[in-house]
């Protein structure tokens, strides 16, 4: 009887991690096809003068130079701004802020927010900062509203990041007499960096694929300059691919799918640099 | 120590990439601007239409060689979305595929906007099919409307014309925010609803993979994509009263090819072309140019009788003289 139902038990279990291995591999496949497929077709697009061309009509002559710079520009924007007040927003929270009833109306928002779809944000960056304010479509235009759709989630990110320092930390600074600016500078920030970090990072990695609020608040599909200052008009990665795959020429897309590889490269780096970061200070914060 | 200089690397990570911005901004004007001549330089905004886009893109590009100074990108906002910034003053210039609206004209005169609209090519409406469909030789609109709208909609071939094959007919059809479905639906459909079964697409790819991945499949779009694709699909001739023609360069241009060849449009801001120059500069230089540029094979539309260029041109001097 024991024995039967031990026997059924391990079935189950050897059923569960079956079924969990499935879902997995199939995950797996997908995103492998998916990157087999893009760099089979691109791989040949992909050579110095494609990386420091501006876009043309005829396919052999363009490349991403005009979207490279203005993806940094944007980003140059966004990733300053959005650190600053994303990180300054979770300490008030999490340090600062009473818990009252206003604080947790804040906080159910900022949870909220970040489900948001991006493009609502761009309707609001159109309605704000490129019609309101009349900065126009321009790389301020499109940095503050990247900000505004990553904002919320560095700030939940940085909020659990500090949530996670031990109390005793605190306490132990507050013992020695510090303020409370001085142990969230040298006590709180240092022990949450990593965190704070990773969640950054992957957020840009986000913003840098983005395409619909841009879209909406109006960047552009022909760019043959980069951007000389903040009210400049740009085009970044995104948009050049999305516009590489409407043509009807083959050559085209496989422009679009070298665009790709470029940007895919990108976030690569910018997800081993989180990866590294996060393994660098979880270390020497314990030492 | 260590904290300081983990908050100097925080410090780093996030200031780099602004750096690196501002070192190439610096670098660039060495680069790119060796020849200190005092040339042309400006600002124009220009946006609207997909369709009228590659043409666009191409004058752009041309018109950097002769004025490199001049930043004249061009968006795709789609016509209608074009004409929304435009008739606000936002943009100076905006490609449509088809005339501006009276509500569109509405808000341009709330807004003291006067604007000149110049024509600057044509694009036959393709409709299209399967390369491997045989039985189809032509169809006249009300064979059109029989497929395309959902009252009394044909369900099989066969309900379309006697003796064609008894399968399901597929529908796709360009998005209901372009100018190609707005032409589509004033010349055949006249206002009344596509087939709700119709598969719709922004992107006019898609529709050219629909149709030519089955044998009952038909589409529509621009000239362009359908010139791009001919060895894929095939275009269906349109009999509209004078038997059936076929879209190609002559017959799209001469106007046989009816009602479905439309004239593609750009319209400007007559404030900025008397104010800024470079737009003036950049609109002569895409009359001058346009029709050489749009019919060219990387492009696909088919160019104006010169003479209408030149017409437009003169409508353009006089403008600023004014």
């Amino acid at each position: 009887m024991i024995h039967k139902k031990v026997k059924r038990r391990k079935a189950i279990n050897h059923l569960a991690k079956f079924m969990f291995l499935l879902a997995t591999l199939l995950t797996l496949s997908v995103l492998g096809i998916l990157l087999c497929q893009i760099f089979l077709d691109g791989k040949e697009y992909v050579t110095l003068d494609f990386i420091t061309s501006f876009p043309s009509r005829f396919y052999e002559k363009s490349g991403i130079w005009a979207a490279i710079w203005g993806t940094i520009w944007v980003m140059a924007v966004t990733i300053p701004l959005s650190f600053m007040i994303g990180v300054g927003t979770a300490i008030y929270l999490e340090e600062y802020a009473k818990k009252t009833m206003f604080a947790t109306f804040i906080q159910m928002n900022i949870a909220n927010l970040a489900g948001v779809p991006s493009i609502v944000f761009g309707l609001l960056g159109l309605t704000i900062f490129v019609r309101f304010m009349g900065w126009g479509q321009s790389v301020l235009s499109g940095g503050l509203t990247m900000t505004l759709v990553v904002l919320p989630i560095i700030v939940v990110a940085a909020q659990e990041a500090i949530k996670t320092v031990p109390k005793e930390l605190k306490e132990a600074s507050f013992a020695m007499g510090a303020t409370k600016w001085q142990t969230t500078i040298h006590v709180v920030l240092p022990a949450a960096l990593p965190g704070i970090l990773t969640g950054t990072i992957l957020a840009i990695s986000r913003a840098i694929g983005e395409t619909a609020p841009l879209l909406v608040i109006g960047a552009m599909a022909y760019v043959a300059f980069v951007p000389d200052g903040l009210l400049s008009a740009f085009t970044v990665l995104p948009i050049q691919i999305f516009n590489w795959t409407t043509r009807p020429q083959e050559e085209f897309h496989g422009l679009a799918a070298a665009g790709i590889i470029v940007l895919m490269i990108i976030l690569f780096i910018m997800n081993g640099l989180a990866i590294w970061l996060r393994n660098k200070f979880q270390n020497t914060s314990r030492k | 120590m260590k904290i300081k200089k983990m908050m100097k690397v925080a410090f780093l990570l996030s200031s780099f990439v602004f750096l690196l911005a501002i070192i190439t901004a610096c670098t660039n004007d060495g680069v790119f601007n060796s020849d200190k001549e005092k040339m042309e330089s400006g600002r124009i905004k220009i946006d609207g239409s997909s369709t009228v886009f590659p043409i666009m893109e191409a004058v752009s590009e041309e018109f950097r060689l002769k004025y490199p100074k001049v930043e004249a990108p061009v968006g795709i906002s789609g016509t209608g979305g074009g004409f929304e910034k435009f008739v606000k003053g936002e943009t100076d210039i905006s490609n449509a595929s088809r005339p501006m609206k009276k509500k569109e004209k509405k808000a341009a005169k709330e807004n003291k906007i006067n604007y000149t609209s110049f024509e600057l090519a044509y694009d036959g409406l393709s409709v299209v099919v399967n390369k491997d469909n045989h039985f189809i030789n032509h169809l006249t609109i009300d064979e059109l409307k029989k497929i395309f709208l959902e009252k009394n909609k044909a369900k099989t071939w066969a309900d379309v014309r006697k003796g064609w094959p008894n399968r399901k007919i597929e529908v796709f059809s360009p998005g209901t925010d372009s100018g190609t479905y707005d032409y589509f639906d004033d010349v055949i459909l006249q206002g009344k609803p596509l087939r709700r079964d119709a598969e719709l697409s922004e992107n006019d790819n898609i529709l050219v993979q629909g149709v030519s991945g089955s044998k009952y499949a038909i589409g529509f779009f621009g000239f362009a994509y359908y010139a791009a694709n001919k060895d894929k699909l095939k275009a269906v001739p349109i009999d509209g009263g004078r038997g059936p023609v076929e879209p190609d360069a002559e017959t799209i241009k001469s106007g046989k090819y009816s009602p479905l060849s439309r004239p593609l449009f750009t319209y400007v801001n007559n404030q900025s072309l008397k104010t800024n120059k470079a737009v003036y500069d950049y609109i002569e230089f895409t009359l001058e140019n346009a029709g050489r540029l749009a019919s060219s094979d990387d492009i696909g539309y088919v160019a104006l009788p010169d003479e209408n260029y030149k017409k437009q041109l003169k409508i353009l001097n006089e403008l600023v003289k004014k």
